[in-house]
Protein backbone atom coordinates (compact mmCIF):
# COMPACT_ATOMS: atom_id res chain seq x y z
CA UNK A 1 0.00 0.00 0.00
CA UNK A 2 1.41 3.45 -1.15
CA UNK A 3 2.73 5.55 2.04
CA UNK A 4 0.27 8.68 2.77
CA UNK A 5 1.81 11.56 0.56
CA UNK A 6 0.27 14.24 2.67
CA UNK A 7 2.90 13.18 5.41
CA UNK A 8 5.73 15.03 3.18
CA UNK A 9 6.74 18.37 4.97
CA UNK A 10 4.94 17.31 8.03
CA UNK A 11 6.63 18.21 11.10
CA UNK A 12 5.84 17.01 15.10
CA UNK A 13 6.64 18.87 18.26
CA UNK A 14 10.00 18.81 19.96
CA UNK A 15 10.28 15.03 22.10
CA UNK A 16 10.86 15.12 25.61
CA UNK A 17 14.44 15.86 26.60
CA UNK A 18 16.81 13.19 26.59
CA UNK A 19 19.63 13.52 29.08
CA UNK A 20 23.13 12.06 27.39
CA UNK A 21 24.78 10.40 30.53
CA UNK A 22 28.56 9.97 30.46
CA UNK A 23 28.41 5.95 31.23
CA UNK A 24 25.80 5.77 28.25
CA UNK A 25 28.72 7.01 25.86
CA UNK A 26 31.34 4.97 27.65
CA UNK A 27 28.73 1.69 26.95
CA UNK A 28 28.39 3.33 23.28
CA UNK A 29 31.81 3.46 22.71
CA UNK A 30 32.64 0.14 24.17
CA UNK A 31 30.07 -1.75 22.16
CA UNK A 32 31.57 -0.34 18.98
CA UNK A 33 35.00 -0.70 20.22
CA UNK A 34 35.94 2.81 20.30
CA UNK A 35 38.75 3.20 22.83
CA UNK A 36 39.52 7.53 21.85
CA UNK A 37 40.35 8.98 25.09
CA UNK A 38 38.02 11.45 25.31
CA UNK A 39 34.97 8.77 24.87
CA UNK A 40 35.83 7.65 27.74
CA UNK A 41 37.76 10.03 30.11
CA UNK A 42 36.21 13.12 31.10
CA UNK A 43 39.97 14.64 31.79
CA UNK A 44 40.72 13.66 28.17
CA UNK A 45 37.25 15.43 26.53
CA UNK A 46 38.20 18.47 28.71
CA UNK A 47 41.44 18.86 26.96
CA UNK A 48 39.66 19.16 23.78
CA UNK A 49 37.70 21.69 25.03
CA UNK A 50 34.26 19.49 25.88
CA UNK A 51 32.75 19.90 29.51
CA UNK A 52 32.32 16.05 29.76
CA UNK A 53 33.11 12.98 27.50
CA UNK A 54 32.35 13.26 24.21
CA UNK A 55 30.32 10.82 22.03
CA UNK A 56 31.09 8.98 18.62
CA UNK A 57 29.70 10.17 15.27
CA UNK A 58 26.66 7.38 15.23
CA UNK A 59 25.47 8.12 18.64
CA UNK A 60 22.57 10.11 18.06
CA UNK A 61 20.93 7.25 16.36
CA UNK A 62 20.38 6.14 19.90
CA UNK A 63 18.33 8.84 20.20
CA UNK A 64 16.91 9.56 17.16
CA UNK A 65 15.79 6.11 16.35
CA UNK A 66 13.26 5.85 19.45
CA UNK A 67 12.49 9.56 18.49
CA UNK A 68 11.67 8.67 15.00
CA UNK A 69 9.35 5.92 16.30
CA UNK A 70 6.30 8.45 16.35
CA UNK A 71 6.82 9.30 12.84
CA UNK A 72 7.03 5.38 11.34
CA UNK A 73 4.58 4.29 13.88
CA UNK A 74 1.64 6.39 12.92
CA UNK A 75 -0.98 4.08 11.77
CA UNK A 76 -1.78 6.98 9.46
CA UNK A 77 1.75 6.76 6.92
CA UNK A 78 0.71 3.08 6.69
CA UNK A 79 4.19 1.45 7.10
CA UNK A 80 4.42 -1.92 7.76
CA UNK A 81 7.33 -2.15 9.81
CA UNK A 82 8.25 -5.95 9.30
CA UNK A 83 9.03 -4.84 5.61
CA UNK A 84 11.25 -1.77 6.43
CA UNK A 85 15.21 -1.68 5.68
CA UNK A 86 17.04 0.90 6.62
CA UNK A 87 18.43 2.47 3.08
CA UNK A 88 20.51 5.39 3.92
CA UNK A 89 21.52 7.22 7.10
CA UNK A 90 23.19 10.51 7.14
CA UNK A 91 24.69 13.24 10.03
CA UNK A 92 25.82 16.83 9.90
CA UNK A 93 26.86 17.92 13.24
CA UNK A 94 26.92 21.25 14.30
CA UNK A 95 29.16 20.04 17.33
CA UNK A 96 29.55 16.22 18.95
CA UNK A 97 26.83 15.47 21.62
CA UNK A 98 28.49 15.64 25.34
CA UNK A 99 27.73 14.23 27.95
CA UNK A 100 25.39 16.46 30.18
CA UNK A 101 23.29 17.37 26.99
CA UNK A 102 19.56 17.66 27.18
CA UNK A 103 19.12 17.12 23.54
CA UNK A 104 15.00 17.51 22.17
CA UNK A 105 14.36 16.24 18.28
CA UNK A 106 12.44 17.75 16.04
CA UNK A 107 11.08 15.18 13.18
CA UNK A 108 9.90 16.14 10.19
CA UNK A 109 8.86 13.93 6.44
CA UNK A 110 11.55 15.18 4.31
CA UNK A 111 10.51 13.12 1.38
CA UNK A 112 8.56 9.96 0.35
CA UNK A 113 9.11 8.04 -3.01
CA UNK A 114 7.55 5.08 -4.74
CA UNK A 115 9.71 3.17 -7.10
CA UNK A 116 9.99 0.04 -7.99
CA UNK A 117 7.43 -1.90 -6.10
CA UNK A 118 8.87 -0.28 -3.43
CA UNK A 119 8.16 3.02 -1.12
CA UNK A 120 11.37 5.02 0.18
CA UNK A 121 10.76 7.12 3.15
CA UNK A 122 13.05 10.07 4.09
CA UNK A 123 13.10 11.66 7.88
CA UNK A 124 15.20 14.34 8.82
CA UNK A 125 15.47 14.81 13.03
CA UNK A 126 16.77 18.26 13.88
CA UNK A 127 18.48 17.21 17.63
CA UNK A 128 19.83 20.55 19.20
CA UNK A 129 19.84 21.42 23.22
CA UNK A 130 16.70 22.16 25.24
CA UNK A 131 17.80 26.16 24.39
CA UNK A 132 17.42 25.78 21.17
CA UNK A 133 21.34 25.46 20.37
CA UNK A 134 21.91 23.40 17.20
CA UNK A 135 23.64 20.23 17.66
CA UNK A 136 23.39 17.46 14.97
CA UNK A 137 20.96 16.62 11.83
CA UNK A 138 20.23 13.23 11.17
CA UNK A 139 18.77 11.58 7.95
CA UNK A 140 17.55 8.65 7.77
CA UNK A 141 15.84 6.55 4.68
CA UNK A 142 13.73 3.77 5.05
CA UNK A 143 12.56 1.33 2.53
CA UNK A 144 9.42 -0.39 2.74
CA UNK A 145 9.82 -3.38 0.48
CA UNK A 146 6.92 -3.88 -1.49
CA UNK A 147 4.94 -7.54 -1.10
CA UNK A 148 5.67 -10.40 -4.05
CA UNK B 1 47.49 13.30 3.80
CA UNK B 2 47.61 10.69 1.07
CA UNK B 3 45.24 10.24 -1.63
CA UNK B 4 44.20 7.05 -0.67
CA UNK B 5 44.50 5.93 3.05
CA UNK B 6 45.47 2.91 4.69
CA UNK B 7 42.60 0.11 4.84
CA UNK B 8 41.40 -0.42 8.40
CA UNK B 9 40.05 -4.46 9.37
CA UNK B 10 37.37 -4.75 11.96
CA UNK B 11 36.16 -8.17 12.89
CA UNK B 12 32.36 -8.29 14.00
CA UNK B 13 31.02 -11.35 15.69
CA UNK B 14 27.32 -12.03 17.17
CA UNK B 15 28.65 -10.86 20.61
CA UNK B 16 29.47 -7.63 18.88
CA UNK B 17 25.49 -7.31 17.67
CA UNK B 18 24.49 -8.44 21.02
CA UNK B 19 25.99 -5.49 22.65
CA UNK B 20 25.45 -2.97 20.05
CA UNK B 21 21.68 -4.15 20.64
CA UNK B 22 21.47 -2.92 23.80
CA UNK B 23 23.48 0.00 23.98
CA UNK B 24 21.73 1.37 20.72
CA UNK B 25 18.18 0.33 21.86
CA UNK B 26 17.93 -1.50 18.43
CA UNK B 27 16.65 -5.01 19.22
CA UNK B 28 15.30 -6.01 15.54
CA UNK B 29 15.50 -9.51 15.89
CA UNK B 30 17.36 -9.84 12.07
CA UNK B 31 20.42 -9.17 14.41
CA UNK B 32 20.30 -12.01 16.61
CA UNK B 33 17.97 -14.73 15.54
CA UNK B 34 18.84 -16.95 12.53
CA UNK B 35 14.91 -18.42 12.78
CA UNK B 36 13.72 -14.83 11.88
CA UNK B 37 16.18 -13.84 9.80
CA UNK B 38 15.94 -16.43 7.51
CA UNK B 39 12.35 -16.32 7.79
CA UNK B 40 12.43 -12.87 6.24
CA UNK B 41 14.67 -14.03 3.19
CA UNK B 42 17.67 -13.16 4.58
CA UNK B 43 20.79 -15.88 4.73
CA UNK B 44 21.16 -15.53 8.73
CA UNK B 45 21.78 -13.10 10.92
CA UNK B 46 22.64 -9.45 9.47
CA UNK B 47 24.74 -6.59 11.55
CA UNK B 48 23.04 -3.23 12.43
CA UNK B 49 23.65 -1.54 9.79
CA UNK B 50 24.34 1.32 12.24
CA UNK B 51 26.77 -1.36 13.70
CA UNK B 52 28.68 -1.16 10.23
CA UNK B 53 28.55 2.34 9.61
CA UNK B 54 30.21 2.60 13.52
CA UNK B 55 32.90 0.96 12.47
CA UNK B 56 33.41 2.92 9.07
CA UNK B 57 33.04 5.92 11.94
CA UNK B 58 36.20 4.27 13.60
CA UNK B 59 37.96 4.36 11.02
CA UNK B 60 36.98 7.97 9.84
CA UNK B 61 38.47 9.43 13.35
CA UNK B 62 41.71 7.25 13.19
CA UNK B 63 42.31 8.91 9.40
CA UNK B 64 40.80 12.13 10.84
CA UNK B 65 43.51 11.81 14.07
CA UNK B 66 40.85 13.58 16.18
CA UNK B 67 37.71 11.87 17.83
CA UNK B 68 35.70 14.76 17.17
CA UNK B 69 36.73 15.70 13.93
CA UNK B 70 33.27 14.16 11.68
CA UNK B 71 31.71 17.31 10.21
CA UNK B 72 29.26 15.26 8.21
CA UNK B 73 28.53 11.53 7.65
CA UNK B 74 26.59 9.75 5.22
CA UNK B 75 26.41 5.85 4.03
CA UNK B 76 23.83 4.21 1.89
CA UNK B 77 23.14 0.46 3.21
CA UNK B 78 23.31 -0.95 0.23
CA UNK B 79 24.30 -5.22 1.01
CA UNK B 80 24.02 -6.30 4.18
CA UNK B 81 26.84 -7.99 6.65
CA UNK B 82 25.95 -11.68 7.45
CA UNK B 83 27.56 -12.65 10.98
CA UNK B 84 27.89 -16.08 11.33
CA UNK B 85 27.52 -17.98 14.77
CA UNK B 86 31.55 -18.99 14.87
CA UNK B 87 34.11 -17.34 16.82
CA UNK B 88 35.67 -15.73 14.16
CA UNK B 89 32.37 -14.21 12.62
CA UNK B 90 33.05 -12.03 9.94
CA UNK B 91 35.61 -9.27 8.80
CA UNK B 92 34.42 -5.33 7.36
CA UNK B 93 37.12 -3.83 5.39
CA UNK B 94 36.83 -0.07 5.13
CA UNK B 95 39.07 2.19 2.40
CA UNK B 96 38.74 5.62 1.85
CA UNK B 97 40.08 7.89 -0.54
CA UNK B 98 40.69 11.70 -0.59
CA UNK B 99 38.25 13.88 -2.58
CA UNK B 100 38.62 17.13 -2.10
CA UNK B 101 39.74 19.48 0.40
CA UNK B 102 36.96 22.33 0.77
CA UNK B 103 36.90 26.03 1.08
CA UNK B 104 36.54 26.08 4.47
CA UNK B 105 39.70 23.56 5.01
CA UNK B 106 37.40 20.46 5.57
CA UNK B 107 38.60 17.19 3.93
CA UNK B 108 36.12 15.25 2.04
CA UNK B 109 36.47 11.61 2.35
CA UNK B 110 35.21 8.83 -0.47
CA UNK B 111 34.73 6.24 2.06
CA UNK B 112 34.22 1.72 1.07
CA UNK B 113 33.09 -0.98 3.39
CA UNK B 114 33.67 -4.53 1.62
CA UNK B 115 32.48 -8.29 3.58
CA UNK B 116 34.07 -10.79 1.70
CA UNK B 117 34.87 -8.81 -1.13
CA UNK B 118 31.10 -7.63 -1.41
CA UNK B 119 30.91 -4.14 -1.23
CA UNK B 120 28.23 -3.06 1.60
CA UNK B 121 28.15 0.30 1.65
CA UNK B 122 27.40 2.94 -1.21
CA UNK B 123 27.48 6.86 -1.23
CA UNK B 124 29.54 6.48 1.68
CA UNK B 125 31.28 9.80 2.43
CA UNK B 126 32.77 11.80 5.34
CA UNK B 127 34.05 15.36 5.99
CA UNK B 128 36.21 15.71 8.49
CA UNK B 129 37.86 19.01 10.21
CA UNK B 130 41.55 19.27 11.21
CA UNK B 131 41.97 20.59 14.80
Amino acid sequence: MPLDQSFVGRSWPPTGPYLVGREKIREFARAIGATDAAYHDPEAARALGYADVVAPPTFPVAITMSASREVVADPALGIDYSRVVHGDQRFAYSRPVVAGDALVCVNTVEEIISRGGHEFLTTRTDVTTEAGEPVVTVWSKLVVRGEG
Amino acid sequence: MAAELAPQTFRVTRADLVRYAGASGDFNPIHWSDRIATGVGLPGVIAHGMFTMALVGRAVTVWAGAPDAVVEFGVRFSRPVPVPDTDEGTEVVVSATVKEVTDEGHTRLSLTATCNGDKVLSMAQALIRKR
